[in-house]
């Protein structure tokens, strides 16, 4: 394997992998946090038992994902030296306030985690809550480093030299809002779907259905709120990115010529080196209206972009497809949902939208991957976007193959251990909290 | 703000060192406890770090945080040419911090923990070995950024006996780091007992590793006996860590537990001072005779006033929080 393709299938490896655990660590805080206030205002057991075995749920994804979140920071040197030469001092700053977000959110999980008994309740009750705000408050600061190698700010690029520099200006760059909205809603609607759907299976199964359906409730009213506001956002980052980053725009709608008006392709099969594409379904006008919000606006194409700096198409529009396709059908089963709430139907008469609910467990993760792969594959081949190519960044150790066989053996390992622990939780349950006086 | 940004940077390297270290120790302690003691030694554990575990490895971030935002050509240079020691850290940083949690949070007991407690005792004891080689790779000056093949470029600057020695030493320090902290940290006299000869244990390691290390720098032409002897501040520090230690075993034998935690952590402070005050502000020595400096290799000013100010900002919302952490899980011990 190349050196080049091997260090950036290890980064991919990584963050693919830090994503899921660290959004599921950001995440369930907060439906810990509702349902400690729950038992703490109905005194119901209950609550009291889900809130602990949310909780241990959190300490195995924070775990995991403090781990993978180190080794990043180290990665980030160990595989694009030369990028971070000079990306450092500029986009250094959201890093150096995620530090401290980071830092509080583990300490407030020591509290949390073993102030059973020994804290104030509602002090308890509070670190709990930062354990999440502290989370969200750190994805949304990597996320605004990522926006900067999308939308370089805060320098002045002369001759080769970077200059001028403002750290500040680079973290308020221009895609920070629209890429760090659509991560959260991203975190809150897959998470919400995840939680929700392994509790519908547990009620679809018939055990401890009170307790099951507490849960599902909790995290499906989060994730469906996510998948409503969700489309929005994704609106504001097509104009946004359309604006800033044409080439990624036309990769992810396969546009290879520019056109007036333009229509969105949905699905079809990409050819790249005849740069056509086949199959797909057209909606006149549609992408002129998604990129610019008018139906007869101009949308630019490959054509005017330089053949070397062109991404690769076929990945960055399948990816893009599958999380559109995946969004709609998380928003349709949302809507269903809270129609259902309106009219009060019960849920327990309603197995069929449990089980919507249960195969939704795995989508909203596959979409949120999804959106990762276009904005990231999408900036290709820049690693800072018109600055810098990601081939000039790389490493110049040779045989990064190896390293990324051992990482992508680690990871695979760690994925399968998690999901392990997760199931005997689950299915340690009517175990542990059935018998209140028996806790821990 | 250069001064506070570099003082940040000491404070989170010393204080990964100490707390980081300790928990490193916890689990090569365990690495050489008998079979029969294991689980206890492992409960007082889980109990001693359980919540200040997570909290306790932030400093690494920190420390990482400072060097690529603020110090980036020492973090990249240490990135290309000390890239195989760092995974190998890295890989156990993976393990152990997985391991740690997943043998507690595992709802079913059973055949697995084996597994975890294997994998958290031998990367704990790998992760410290491969820190000290990477700290003793930065003042050894052999990392050459000149070189042309493959060995000399990224095996030599830190497979050589100097690092090594300091690999060991590192080990050595942790494991009495954690004992001594464990000491506290039982009720019953026969465990207080086992973890007093496992300090004591390791403290005589860290002598003959410490003296290796001397060995291993006259061995590779390092000037670390004029560093330590010729400076008036290596030299107290080193007069005082060899002082505490006289006070330490006679305070191990009476078994004073809290005066015991902060002298160990003195010890191992001046320790890393007498070493590392010599050659500051330079961070990495090169073969080539040059070294990096801090002071000299600091990012721009804008960057480094930013980074000094979130710093700032950072420790008055932690250092409290984290404070009354250890406090409240101090106390109720009592």
């Amino acid at each position: 394997m190349d050196d080049f393709i091997a260090a950036r299938s290890q980064m991919a490896l990584s963050l693919g992998f830090h994503i899921i655990f660290s959004c599921i660590g950001m995440v369930m805080p907060f439906f810990m946090a509702v349902s400690h206030y729950k038992w703490l205002k109905t005194n119901d057991e209950v609550y009291k038992n889900l809130t602990k075995a949310w909780s241990k749920g959190v300490a195995i994804f924070f775990a995991t994902g403090a781990v993978s979140g180190t080794m990043l920071s180290f990665e980030l040197g160990l595989l694009w030296p030369k990028f971070m030469d000079h990306a450092g001092p500029i986009f250094g700053m959201p890093f150096s306030l995620e530090g401290t977000a980071f830092f509080i959110e583990a300490i407030a999980l020591g509290f949390f985690l073993y102030g059973w008994n020994k804290l104030n309740k509602w002090f308890h009750w509070f670190t709990g809550m930062v354990v999440g705000v502290s989370g969200l408050a750190s994805g949304i600061l990597v996320v605004a480093a990522n926006a900067w190698m999308n939308s370089p700010a805060g320098f002045d690029f002369v001759n080769g030299e970077y200059l001028n520099i403002d750290p500040i200006q680079a973290m308020f760059n221009k895609a920070w809002f629209s890429q760090a909205l659509h991560m959260c809603l991203a975190a809150f609607t897959a998470t919400g779907f995840a939680v929700a759907g392994v509790h519908a299976l547990m009620i679809l199964r018939d055990r401890n259905k009170e307790f099951h359906l507490k849960a599902f409730k909790i995290a499906a009213i989060f994730a469906c709120i996510g998948a409503l506001l969700q489309p929005l956002s994704g609106d504001i980052s097509a104009k946004d990115v359309a604006k800033r980053q044409p080439a990624k725009l036309a990769a992810m709608e396969a546009l290879y010529k520019t056109e007036k008006p333009a229509p969105l392709l949905i699905g079809g099969i990409v050819n790249e080196k005849d740069k056509t594409v086949k199959g797909a379904i057209k909606i006149p006008g549609a992408l002129s209206f998604l990129a610019h919000g008018d139906f007869k606006a101009e949308v630019k194409g490959l054509d005017q972009i330089p053949e070397n700096e062109h991404p690769p198409v076929a990945i960055t529009h399948y990816a893009f497809q599958i999380m559109v396709g995946i969004g709609t059908l998380l928003l349709l089963i949302s809507l269903v949902y809270f129609f259902n709430l309106i009219r009060k139907k019960p849920l327990l008469e309603k197995p069929w939208l449990l089980k919507l609910f249960v195969l939704a467990i795995p989508l909203g993760y596959i979409a949120l991957e999804a959106g990762w792969v276009v904005t990231e594959v999408g900036r290709q081949p820049w690693i800072i976007y018109g600055i810098m190519r990601t081939k000039d960044a790389v490493t110049p150790m040779p045989g990064i193959a190896y390293s990324f066989y051992i990482f992508s053996a680690i990871y695979i390992s760690l994925s399968i251990i998690v999901a392990f622990l997760l199931y005997r939780q689950i299915k340690m349950v009517p175990v542990l909290y059935n018998q209140p006086e028996k806790n821990h | 703000m250069k001064d506070v940004v570099i003082t940040f940077l000491c404070m989170a390297i010393l204080l990964y060192f100490l707390l980081g270290g300790a928990d490193f120790g916890a689990g090569i302690i365990e690495l050489f406890t008998s079979t029969k003691n294991r689980s206890k030694t492992r409960k007082t554990m889980y109990h001693a770090i359980g919540p200040v575990w997570e909290a306790n490895h932030m400093w690494l971030i920190i420390a990482i945080v400072i060097l690529f935002v603020g110090f980036p050509h020492i973090y990249t240079t240490m990135s290309v040419y000390l890239h195989i020691p760092l995974a190998i850290m890295l890989i156990g940083i993976i393990a152990r911090g997985t391991a740690f949690v997943f043998r507690h949070y595992d709802a079913v007991k059973d055949d697995m923990q084996w597994f975890y407690n294997r994998i958290f005792r031998y990367s704990s004891f790998i992760t410290a070995l491969f820190l000290g080689i990477i700290a003793g790779s930065l003042i050894s000056g052999h990392i050459n950024t000149q070189a042309t093949d493959f060995y000399s470029a990224y095996i030599a600057g830190w497979l050589n006996w100097f690092s090594v020695a300091v690999g060991f030493f590192t080990v050595a320090l942790c494991g009495f780091l954690a004992a001594i902290y464990l000491i506290g940290e039982t009720k019953e006299a026969h465990d207080k007992r086992r973890f007093i000869k496992k300090a004591e244990f390791m403290n005589v390691a860290a002598v003959v590793f410490g003296g290796m290390v001397f060995i291993a720098a006259q061995r590779d032409g390092i000037p670390l006996i004029d560093w330590v002897f010729k400076s008036n501040v290596g030299l107290s520090a080193i007069v005082l860590a060899s002082l505490s230690l006289v006070l330490l075993w006679y305070l191990l034998i009476k078994g004073k537990t809290k005066v015991l935690r902060i002298l160990a952590g003195f010890q191992v402070t001046m320790i890393l001072l007498a070493i590392s005050y010599a050659h500051f502000p330079n961070f990495i020595r090169l073969k080539s005779g040059d070294a990096i400096s801090l002071l000299e290799t600091a990012g721009p000013e804008k960057t480094i006033y930013s980074l000094g100010l979130a710093l700032l900002l950072g420790s008055v919302l932690i250092l409290p929080f984290l404070g009354y952490l250890f406090y409240k899980f101090q106390k109720k011990e009592e």
